[in-house]
């Protein structure tokens, strides 16, 4: 399965040969537009693809994140049993929407997206992704308008829905406590697996973010404290205030690496922990998914063993609903047919999903390492060449004085 | 796979548990330390105690191990000379900053364990020896004072209420080869009250002088503080004040301190220190002085010691009067400072002041920032042992088990770079404390200044005094003079006053004398601390320095390795 990632990020993956099909897009130039609480960002979408249901090679169109969210939600419906890939989160306060970093961070997840979705083997089929890939901005804007309410909730929403509403069937036509579950091992270790893997993520995400913190910290730190070190020098004077000068120089030159670095850890490595906890966040809707899917066929069994017996009385007594009944139960059972199919759908999806998870994660985050130590290699190097600079010059200092 | 324990490795609150860091798997042995640093604080509330509870894990940093237990590894780095001060013995006032063959190829393996405990023992010495002599000469001499042993002991006179007062007492060790001292090794044991007494006698004894000043009292820390934590931290105050007293050049010759490190006993309390006694017998003085009763004249004795805190209070008016009358009066006092470089200088030591006080609050801010940065880089490292070892369990497909090993590889680069991160500030601490040193030191050049101008207040205030009594001899004189055969009263009163004339004279001589003594005190003063001063900030400098690069290189190569393994896709896990 290839992997396609965005231009826009670092990666060795292996180019897809010319004579395959592609489909390749970027999410760029985010532009404020809009004004107060109405802004919002807008984002240039370009698709390059040779895949003949599309129209042209090439295409832009300018799309706004809750046009992602149509798309996300637009696959959570149709491909149930597949790791949607996770969107960013929608900014919760105001006053944050708009800074760089946000922006920043928000475009990279969102070509991260669309890319996942370009390269997914089933999900490059969908009509929706077309649509969201080539429609004017004015057919998008009325197919974003139409959605009913229960697109707009969150995944988590939605999940909970279903619980409740799973609970309640199952009380009233089971008559049972306990709401029906597979009695499938693999698949508990998995949810269990699913569940401990989220919490392990989010901590590690969290001290992520906390590092790159810190580096800001130490940079403030050194940035005062090279000044700090330039005005005892101006005091001194002589060979040694020009020494504290000097220090203080490289201490503020080395507060701007520090800088830099912070910036890079966020877009490499905590963006793709973060990335990574909403991904598995995904898989819990779709397991919500699977576990109604699963309800719904065995109410349907339910009832149709009940239709069945129900069937048998009425034969026996020659009743005049007979033909009724029978019309109704094979209606039922083309029903659970269905259901079945869908849920079996979801199954094998499923198994294909989570190996095809379990190895784009290996290499997300063997990148996201790689990225990482390589920063933290780089911006030591340059620290220890920087104070190592200096030391001539103190040396000098101490022959002088 | 399995690799050995990981020994020595206490930090409790960093890691969450003990448990998870003795499953640490350290493939590379370089990184099994044996540098407890346990003493580390996680809160940077002040710098001072930050340092003197990493002074323990500092003195078992390997100043210049014997042996590099490491095989040659050709590193250039090695060739650059460790960073010394010139002047100095093998004794050092401070903890000597690793070099760099010391950083790179630091004791950090098991083999050389053993080495840092001998290094230890002897460079506790080498390093606790704080005479530095920063003058060519007597290089050899040496005073080595250890305050240890504080014991709880009781009040045993005076106590109202039964079971009365405790108090702490310390055992003071010197060891030395000055002649003077008649004894090379010698212990007292004191209590705080007894250093109190000590400072106030050498703020007598050694006007103009830059004295270090003695630590603080306390009382509120005293109250809050738990027990054991305030002694220990009183303890080492202590210590600090007892060296930097023997480094002073003067003030180690002084009998103030050899009776205090020698004597056994309580120390008598100098005059000026009884409160009571002092308020009691100026205010029976005073009424006695007015009434004209007793002399109303400033014994030539009493004029080298500052009118404030002694006990003559109408001295203590009269010299406040004065100065009143220097600050509002029309007429310049008949002695003014004149010295301009003093002026200048002491403009300049102002400014210095500020800027070493700026620069320890910024270098206060750098520790914290190093501190937490380490802390980070290790929480961030188990959470990633954590995410190893559950992916390692739960693996269902190899994928993740390749997964896991870059994790591990991750993870204990991480830890290995928070106990870099950790050291490297446990060093950063000592060097940039000679910032706050120097601080406490601008608080001595204070006083001396202090003593200076209050020398020259009671000068001032002796030849106001002067002109007014000859002003009145004057008159008296005229006036008796009209008068035939002349006054019996009014000769004894111009007999009197010729007399009180003439012990006022001498005591302005005396005041004269001191002012100039005091005046010479504070230039060689100020020269010492120049010529000290540069040095010190010189090494400090040259020691952070030199900290920084060993630990950035370290930091550096335990990412790279990193990067290097991760940086391709059908690699195995490393």
């Amino acid at each position: 399965m290839e992997q396609q990632r965005s231009t826009s990020e670092s990666s060795q993956s292996p180019r897809s040969p010319p004579s395959q099909r592609y489909l390749s897009v970027s999410v760029s130039d985010p532009v404020k537009l809009g004004n107060g609480v109405q802004g919002y960002i807008s984002y240039r979408v370009i698709t390059k693809t040779n895949f003949p249901e599309y129209q042209g090679s090439e295409k832009i169109v300018i799309r706004r994140y809750s046009d992602f969210v149509w798309l996300r939600d637009r696959l959570f419906d149709k491909y149930k049993g597949i790791f949607v890939p996770p969107l960013p989160e929608k900014s919760a306060v105001e006053k944050f929407r708009f800074s760089a970093e946000f922006i920043e961070t928000r475009r990279q997840a969102l070509d991260v997206f669309v890319n996942r979705i370009a390269s997914h083997n089933e999900l490059q089929q969908s009509e929706d992704l077309r649509t969201f890939l080539q429609a004017d901005e004015e057919s998008m804007e009325r197919l974003r308008s139409q959605e009913t309410g229960i697109f707009k909730k969150k995944p988590a929403d939605l999940m909970q829905m279903f619980k409740d509403v799973q609970s309640k069937v199952s009380d009233v036509v089971l008559g049972k406590e306990k709401p029906l579950e597979e009695s499938n091992p693999e698949y508990e270790k998995l949810k269990h697996y699913v569940f401990e893997l989220e919490n392990h993520l989010t901590e590690a995400q969290k001290h992520a973010y906390r590092l790159l913190k810190r580096h800001r910290e130490l940079g403030q730190s050194l940035s005062g404290f090279g000044k700090a070190a330039k005005l005892l020098g101006a005091c001194e004077g002589q060979a040694l205030g020009k020494a504290f000068d000097e220090l203080g120089a490289k201490s503020e030159t080395l507060s701007i690496k520090l800088q830099k670095e912070a910036h890079q850890l966020l877009m490499n490595f905590e963006e793709p922990m973060k990335d990574y906890v909403r991904a598995v966040q995904s898989i819990k809707v779709t397991i919500g998914e699977r576990a109604n899917a699963f309800r719904h066929q065995c109410e349907l069994a339910e009832t149709m063993k009940l239709k069945e017996i129900n069937l048998d009385k009425l034969m026996l007594t020659r009743s005049d609903r007979v033909g009724e009944a029978e019309q109704e139960y094979k209606e039922l059972k083309a029903e659970s047919e269905e259901v079945t199919r869908r849920f079996e759908a979801i199954v094998r999806r499923m198994n294909e999903e989570i190996v095809r998870f379990q190895e784009q994660k290996t290499q997300d985050m063997r990148i996201a390492f790689h990225e990482f130590a390589k920063g933290q290699a780089r911006l030591a190097k340059s620290i220890a060449d920087a104070w190592r600079s200096l030391l001539p010059k103190l040396e000098a200092c101490s022959d002088t004085s | 796979m399995m690799g050995s324990e990981n020994p020595g490795f206490e930090e409790s609150h960093l890691f969450a548990s003990r448990e998870e860091m003795e499953n640490l798997v350290l493939d590379d042995p370089l990184t099994t330390t044996t540098t407890t640093a346990t003493n580390n604080n996680n809160s940077y509330s002040s710098f001072r105690s930050a340092k003197s509870s990493i002074s323990d894990a500092a003195t078992r940093h390997p100043l210049s191990p014997p042996v590099l237990s490491t095989p040659a590894e050709s590193d250039p780095l090695l060739s650059p000379p460790v960073f010394r001060n010139p002047n100095a013995s093998d004794n050092n006032s401070y903890i000597e900053p690793p070099s760099y063959a010391d950083v790179i190829f630091s004791p950090f393996d098991d083999n050389s364990a053993n080495e840092i405990n001998r290094v230890d023992s002897s460079s506790h010495d080498l390093d606790s020896s704080l005479t530095l002599s920063r003058s060519s000469s007597s290089t050899s001499d040496y005073i080595k004072i250890t305050v240890s042993n504080p014991k709880k002991e009781q009040e045993t006179t005076n106590s109202l209420v039964p079971g009365g007062n405790t108090y702490y007492t310390y055992l003071i060790t010197t060891r030395t080869n000055i002649a003077d001292f008649g004894s090379s090794e010698f212990s007292v044991r004191r209590r705080f009250r007894d250093v109190v007494t000590l400072s106030d006698r050498l703020a007598e004894s050694y006007r103009g002088y830059f004295i270090p000043p003695r630590p603080d009292k306390n009382v509120v820390e005293s109250q809050v503080m738990q027990k054991q934590e305030f002694v220990e931290h009183r303890r080492v105050a202590l210590e600090k004040y007892l060296r930097r007293l023997a480094e002073h050049p003067v003030i180690r010759q002084s009998d103030e301190l050899k009776v205090f490190l020698q004597v056994e006993g309580r120390l008598p309390l100098s005059m000026s220190t009884d409160v009571a006694s002092r308020m009691l017998d100026g205010a029976v003085k005073l009424p006695k002085q007015l009434f004209g009763e007793s002399t109303a004249v400033v014994a030539p004795h009493e004029v080298v010691q500052p009118a404030k805190g002694g006990r003559d209070l109408l001295r203590l008016f009269k010299e406040l009067r004065q100065s009143v009358a220097n600050d509002w009066g029309g007429s310049k006092p008949p002695v003014v400072e004149e010295d301009k470089v003093f002026l200048e200088k002491k403009e300049w030591i102002h400014d210095l002041e500020q800027q070493i006080s700026n620069a320890s609050q910024q270098a206060e801010s750098l520790v914290k920032a190093q501190q937490d940065m380490g802390e980070t880089m290790g929480e961030l490292g188990l959470a990633f042992i954590k995410l190893t070892k559950f992916e390692n369990e739960e693996a269902m497909y190899n994928s993740q088990r390749v997964r896991a090993a870059d994790m591990k590889c991750l993870a204990t680069a991480a830890v290995k770079a928070s106990r870099f991160y950790r050291e490297l500030n446990a060093q950063t601490v000592k060097h940039l404390d000679t910032l706050h040193e120097y601080l406490g030191l601008m608080l001595a050049v204070h006083g001396a200044f202090s003593d200076r101008s209050s020398a020259l207040l009671t000068v001032q205030t002796l030849l106001s005094e002067l002109s007014t009594l000859h002003a009145r001899a004057e008159k008296l004189e005229a006036a008796s003079s009209k008068i035939f055969g002349g006054d019996k009263s009014r000769i004894h009163k111009i007999e009197e006053l010729k007399e009180t004339i003439r012990v006022t004279e001498d005591a302005k001589n005396v005041a004269i004398r001191e002012y100039e003594r005091i005046k010479e005190n504070n230039k060689c003063e100020l020269e010492r601390l120049d010529k000290e001063r540069r040095v010190d900030f010189l090494n400090m400098l040259k020691g952070f320095v030199v900290n920084q690069v060993g630990y950035a290189e370290k930091i550096s190569d335990v990412w790279a390795k990193v990067a290097e393994e991760t940086s391709g896709y059908a690699k195995d896990s490393c």
